[in-house]
């Protein structure tokens, strides 16, 4: 059976008057229909561009794209507009990572919900708003007759990020990419909407991909998790094998860095030392060397690709991975 | 939304009571003397002292501008002291003039630049968006005192195109040829609206294309022309629309230069006229229905902005 999403060798550049931003370097993936892969990596690693590059929603003119991106088997990398409308919003949908942002500000929050209901479905306008309306309530906004009237303005961040998953489920999508759901949401809220997700997503199955910058998010409601670094995928995994076997220093030091349920919000977490490098001229060896702690010579020279760990399903690109520099230390 | 209204009736009301003073004590401050005007060459020292105590000009002025005002608000305004026709009568003849001027240019200049800046906004930078961009900048070089003369005398005088000078007729006279004399203005007043319309719908649509929520909207699988029609123009058109707001006032009783030359006494062409005369009566009425009018449509625009950004309501 043909996994519902391929990507293979895919490589994303941005034209800048800099010169060309290499913002994904050759990421492969797959998954299943039902399934939800973790995307996790620092801001910048390359995320929403990763995400947005397989919707191709990036802007033609300023990205070069290359490699292959296949949903039920067929090719959609740089396929034209007209066709990946046939898949927008009712085969594959995205929730956006900045809810303050991403509405429209001066439409009611019921038309644009309403909106893709009547176009995709053929809904009457009154059939849209009762949609619209249901869909409101599953995401669980309070008194959703008088939300469908408001103004994206008049709403919390929470509200906010709530309706566009509405706007993303209501034409029943196979594969919904949710970029950061949860970012400047405080924790309670973040759960809910990250139970929500997983909820309706098992109603739906629905396959999702889940980015998101903390390992935490991911751990219990991923199957597999992605780690990527400065435009790389540096470590993957099944979700279970990841934790138990994780190998690159990069996916330790975040984990490292995970805010941790019982720090009072707001807390200012524990970030990795040091920044990312310049993806306009990316480093020769490894891209996490000249922060990571176990670095050496051959790993500024040569960049480590990556290779299958002992567990199948599980590869990593490291030259010095965690379980070599253990039986280094005990021997 | 009620509370915005209801607080800009009351701004407008304080607005209009200033706006008259403004009128009427600024008219007195005009060098000359209607005396002198009315007498001609029977000013004596006596007879002005006659006509100074009929028209009143002898009580204090704030006497004066009360009685004036009570006139005002009976919609009396008084009248000309040369020609003797109501000040009303004037305003009536020459205010349909501008009225007709600003709906022909305005609706003329958002008919070109509206779709011109939603083409060149789709690829910014593209062919289209080059030559709309530097044919606009060429035309911001031609100020309408420029650009009149010359398309009055090709179209108009030489090639016939349009009528010529003093062929307006009220529309309720014959419409057709009322229309046919309203267009070249109308279309002379509209390229100076075109350049700056274009320049702030484009700007403003190309920030707005860059959006997250265009990105959005692009992703629910809408159609690109339905995104630049229901996602992108309408908060884009809140500078053109603060603009069209300033051109609009500033063309009540400003367009006298096209008015002069085509001979069309509209509001700013009378108000010229009567100056000249010190016939300062016809001068307060005009000055007094200008200045109402601006603030009336300035009070207009900022309830189209809560219509096309309900933001602006709620700040
Ligand atoms: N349109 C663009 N032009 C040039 N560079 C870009 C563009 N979009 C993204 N980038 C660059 O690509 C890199 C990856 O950005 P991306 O937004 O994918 O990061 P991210 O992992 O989603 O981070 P965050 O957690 O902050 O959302 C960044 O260095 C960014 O500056
Ligand atoms: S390759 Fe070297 S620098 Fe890179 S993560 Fe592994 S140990 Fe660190
Ligand atoms: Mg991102």
């Amino acid at each position: 059976m043909t996994p519902l999403l391929e990507v293979d060798d895919l490589h994303v550049s941005f034209a800048t008057p800099r010169g060309a931003v290499r913002a994904v370097q050759g990421v492969s993936l797959s998954l299943e229909q039902g399934t939800t892969l973790g995307i996790v990596g620092e801001s910048g690693s390359g995320k929403t561009v990763l995400s947005r590059a397989i919707m191709g929603l990036l802007p033609r003119h300023s990205a070069t794209q290359t490699g292959s991106v296949r949903y039920q088997g067929n090719e959609i990398l740089n396929a034209p507009n007209d066709e990946l409308r046939q898949l927008w919003g009712t085969h594959i949908a995205m929730v956006f990572q900045d809810p303050m942002t991403s509405l429209n500000p001066v439409l009611r929050i019921g038309r644009q919900i309403t909106e893709t209901l009547r176009i995709h479905l053929d809904l009457t306008k009154s059939e849209a708003k009762e949609t619209a309306l249901s869909l409101l309530m599953q995401v669980g906004i309070p008194s959703p007759v008088e939300r469908f009237n408001a103004y994206p303005g008049q709403l919390s961040g929470g509200m906010r990020q709530r309706v566009m998953i509405a706007i993303a489920l209501a034409c029943a999508p196979n594969l919904l990419m949710a970029d950061e759901p949860t970012t400047g949401l405080d924790v309670t809220v973040q759960a809910q909407i990250l139970d929500l997700l997983s909820t309706l997503q098992h109603e739906r199955q629905m396959a999702m991909i889940l980015v998101t910058h903390d390992l935490g998010v991911v751990a219990t409601r991923a199957d597999e998790i992605i780690v990527m670094y400065a435009g790389n995928v540096v470590e993957r995994a099944p979700t279970n094998v990841l934790f138990t076997q994780m190998s690159m220093p990069y996916t330790e030091a975040l984990l490292g860095s995970m805010p941790r349920i019982s720090y009072p919000s707001h807390t200012r977490l524990l970030s990795i030392d040091g920044r990312p490098p310049d993806l306009l001229s990316p480093p020769a060896g490894c891209p996490f060397a000249p922060r990571c702690p176990y670095a050496q010579g051959k790993c500024h020279r040569e960049k480590p690709t990556l290779v299958e760990g002992a567990v199948p399903g599980h590869s990593y690109a490291c030259w010095f991975p965690l379980p070599i520099r253990e039986k280094a230390a005990t021997s | 939304m009620g509370r915005y209204i209801a607080k800009r009736v009351v701004l407008l009301i304080i607005i209009i009571f200033f706006v008259s003073v403004a009128s009427f004590f600024l008219v007195h401050l005009l060098p000359g003397n209607p005396v002198d005007t009315i007498l001609g060459p029977n000013a004596t020292p006596a007879n002005t002292l006659i006509v100074n105590h009929e028209l009143g000009l002898d009580k204090p002025l704030w006497e004066q501008y009360f009685i004036w005002i009570s006139h005002v608000f009976q919609g009396n305004l008084g009248q000309s002291y040369t020609t003797h026709q109501t000040t009303s009568n004037i305003i009536g003849q020459s205010f349909p003039i501008d009225v007709e001027l600003i709906i022909g240019s305005q609706l003329l200049a958002f008919a070109v630049a509206f779709p011109m800046a939603m083409s060149a906004s789709r690829r910014p930078n593209g062919l289209f968006d080059q030559v709309a961009n530097s044919t606009t900048f060429g035309m911001l070089a031609l100020p309408p005192f420029v650009i009149a003369p010359v398309l009055v005398l090709l179209f108009a005088v030489h090639w016939h195109v349009f009528p010529g000078p003093a062929s307006y007729v009220p529309l309720t006279q014959n419409l057709w040829t009322n229309l046919h004399a309203i267009l070249l203005p109308s279309i002379v007043l509209a390229m100076g609206s075109i350049v700056v319309y274009f320049r702030l719908l484009r700007n403003d649509l190309i920030a707005t294309l860059q959006e997250d929520f265009i990105t959005m909207a692009r992703s629910k699988g809408l159609t690109d022309r339905r995104i630049m029609w229901r996602h992108a123009l309408r908060p884009s058109s809140v500078s053109l629309l603060a603009s069209a707001g300033v051109t609009i006032g500033s063309l009540i009783a400003g367009t006298f230069v096209v008015e002069l030359l085509l001979q069309m006494p509209g509001l700013g062409y009378q108000l010229i006229f009567s100056v000249n005369q010190d016939d300062y009566t016809v001068v307060q009425g005009i000055t007094l229905v200008v200045a109402v009018a601006i603030v009336l449509i300035n009070f207009l625009f900022d309830f189209l902005f809560t219509v096309v950004d309900p933001r602006i309501a709620r700040e």
